[in-house]
């Protein structure tokens, strides 16, 4: 469904995204993953015809990007970035203004279908200027689904919704998802597990990894990061912690705190434990960390590193 | 067409919750309705002391250059610019629409307003032919009209082409303002100085001259038509320039 081969985009002398290789079947939801400036809003934006590539090819629905940027958009839904409403229309008059450009009949009556995808029906009337930031994400989400398209590109669609809407536009998302494709970016983990079937990690305009959420999960869980806290001053505390078998690497926090990870197959919290107590330290806390995005890249770039190296 | 239409209407029916077409639209009338009766009352003066001309509607129509000029960049400056900063533009960039299609829309919604509000100045025309007997010459009506239509369509082209160069509309107004003021008072004075076939292409390119001399005196001609499509088209070709030239950065 979607195909993108050696996609490249420069934007003056910065290179924004660099030979992008990767497709998305029919039915699949792919995930892309990624910290901010990474590429995907350009990625994203090159495959729903908004901007050419600077190189390379990318077809949607068998249709090329560039040079039949028409039929492409006719078949993509795309919810950017930065959800585009007016705020002097109601809900109902923007999705029927989006139906009429986008060809559709019965314009009020699939207006008010796609308000009834995203729970917004009640709301049809009012003006969209009054919304709450999920109720326009919501709204934005609606024009995407408007046309029914075979594709739908949706540029962080959970962001700024509250924890109960956010399960609700997954399941939306979800939904759609079983006989379309989806590509939907994100910069949060635990959401790409959620509802990728696939996800590519792309970092400074390069695809990272791409792998099964579950994959990636046992892939990134290969060592532990645990904080611990004193009371008083943790000056030299870093040293002793070092000295402990099995920890990889120690870092002092700037609140006072220190973070040291260890391997996931030897546990060094009872040494560790033991070495700041022995040295006077009364310890206050020890709770282990999940691993940050930042540090799934760090983990992953230097996986790559060390494979490039080996091979 | 369709999709020039659909641009068109929501532009068309945003500036009738716009204060700024409002106080636009007051300004025009108000100054157009002072002039008017400025002119009757004259004519009535002299027409006591029995000597004058019957007033024509040129005097009326006449007034609109300058109001056009004022009022213009304030119509246009956030047509292109605001959907920029808003972020609608990408939305309209990426749906099944051409690029021309959205200027030309934006363009005539724009369009439609002005001749709305133009329209309504009709009434002063049927008072005056109420007034004099045996009525006034409907041709010069005519073409003073089709000369304020003409002179509105080429300043909202240029409008609407300086408008998708600009995201601040505020820029995109002065910038407007400072085109029209050139095109429609500065460009004119070199062709008073200049001599031979210099002073003949300044004569043309002044837009004052293709509206007083021409249409607003009841003078149908080729040439200064072809010169206010000529800023239509130009207009609306550095509008989709430039909006295409959105997509490149």
């Amino acid at each position: 469904m979607i195909q993108v081969n050696g996609l490249t985009k420069d934007y003056g002398a910065r290179r924004a995204i660099d030979n992008l290789t990767f497709d998305a079947e029919q039915g699949e939801i792919v995930g892309f993953l990624g910290p901010n400036g990474a590429g995907k809003t350009t990625t994203m934006r090159i495959l729903t015809g908004y901007m050419p590539p600077t190189d390379g090819t990318a077809t949607v629905a068998g249709y090329d990007v560039v040079e039949e940027s028409l039929e492409v958009r006719k078949r993509v839904g795309y919810l950017p970035e930065t959800v585009p409403l007016y705020n002097d229309m109601t809900a109902l008059e923007y999705l029927k203004f989006m139906a009429s450009l986008r060809r559709i009949p019965d314009t009020e009556e699939r207006a008010y279908e796609s308000l009834e995808a995203v729970n917004l029906e009640d709301r049809a009337d009012s003006y969209i200027g009054t919304f709450s930031k999920g109720m326009r994400q919501r709204v934005g989400l609606a024009q995407a689904l408007i046309h029914r398209p075979e594709v739908l590109i949706l540029d962080e669609p959970t962001i700024g919704l509250d924890p109960a809407q956010i399960v609700e536009i997954r399941n939306v998302i979800r939904e759609i998802g079983k006989d379309r494709t989806v590509l939907l970016s994100t910069h949060i983990l635990s959401e790409a597990q959620q509802m990728c079937d696939r996800v590519l990690i792309i970092n400074k305009g390069k695809i990272v990894t791409e792998d099964t959420p579950e994959n990636l999960q046992s892939r990134l869980v290969g060592s532990q990061r645990v904080v611990l806290r004193v009371r008083g001053d943790s000056d030299g505390l870093t040293n002793r912690i070092t000295k402990v078998k099995g920890v990889r690497t120690v870092e002092s926090k700037s609140d006072g705190s220190v973070e040291f990870e260890f391997g996931a197959g030897e546990d060094a919290r009872p040494q560790v434990a033991k070495a700041v107590v022995q040295a006077g330290y009364e310890l206050l806390e020890m709770r282990p960390v999940g691993l940050s995005l930042e540090e799934i890249f760090l983990e992953l770039t230097r996986d790559n590193a060390v494979e490039a190296q080996t091979s | 067409m369709r999709n020039i239409w659909i641009i068109a209407k929501r532009e068309f029916d945003h500036y009738f919750i716009s204060p700024i077409a409002y106080v636009v639209a007051f300004m025009i009338l108000l100054t157009i309705g002072i002039i008017f009766a400025i002119n009757i009352y004259f004519f009535i003066q002299n027409a006591l002391q029995s000597f004058g001309q019957v007033p024509d509607i040129s005097s009326v129509t006449g007034a609109f250059g300058f109001l056009l000029v004022l009022s213009i960049p304030a119509i246009t400056m956030r047509l292109i610019s605001d959907e920029a900063r808003m972020g609608t533009l990408e939305l309209l960039l990426t749906a099944p629409i051409r690029d021309f299609e959205l200027v030309v829309g934006k363009w005539l919604g724009g369009f439609l307003f002005i001749l709305t509000v133009v329209a309504v100045t009709l009434v002063y025309p049927l008072i005056l032919n109420g007034l004099v007997s045996p009525g006034i010459d409907q041709q010069l009506v005519m073409s003073s009209y089709l000369g304020v239509i003409l002179v509105a369509a080429s300043f909202l082209a240029l409008g609407v082409g300086i408008s998708a160069v600009f995201t601040n509309q505020v820029a995109a107004f002065f910038v407007t303002l400072s085109v029209f003021v050139f095109l429609w008072w500065l460009i004119g004075f070199p062709a008073q100085v200049l001599q031979g076939s210099a002073s003949e292409i300044f004569r043309y390119l002044d837009m004052k001259s293709h509206f007083y001399d021409a249409l607003n005196v009841g003078s149908i001609k080729l040439a200064d038509l072809v010169y206010f499509f000529s800023l239509i088209a130009l207009g609306l070709f550095v509008g989709t320039t430039a909006v295409e030239t959105r997509r490149w950065r």
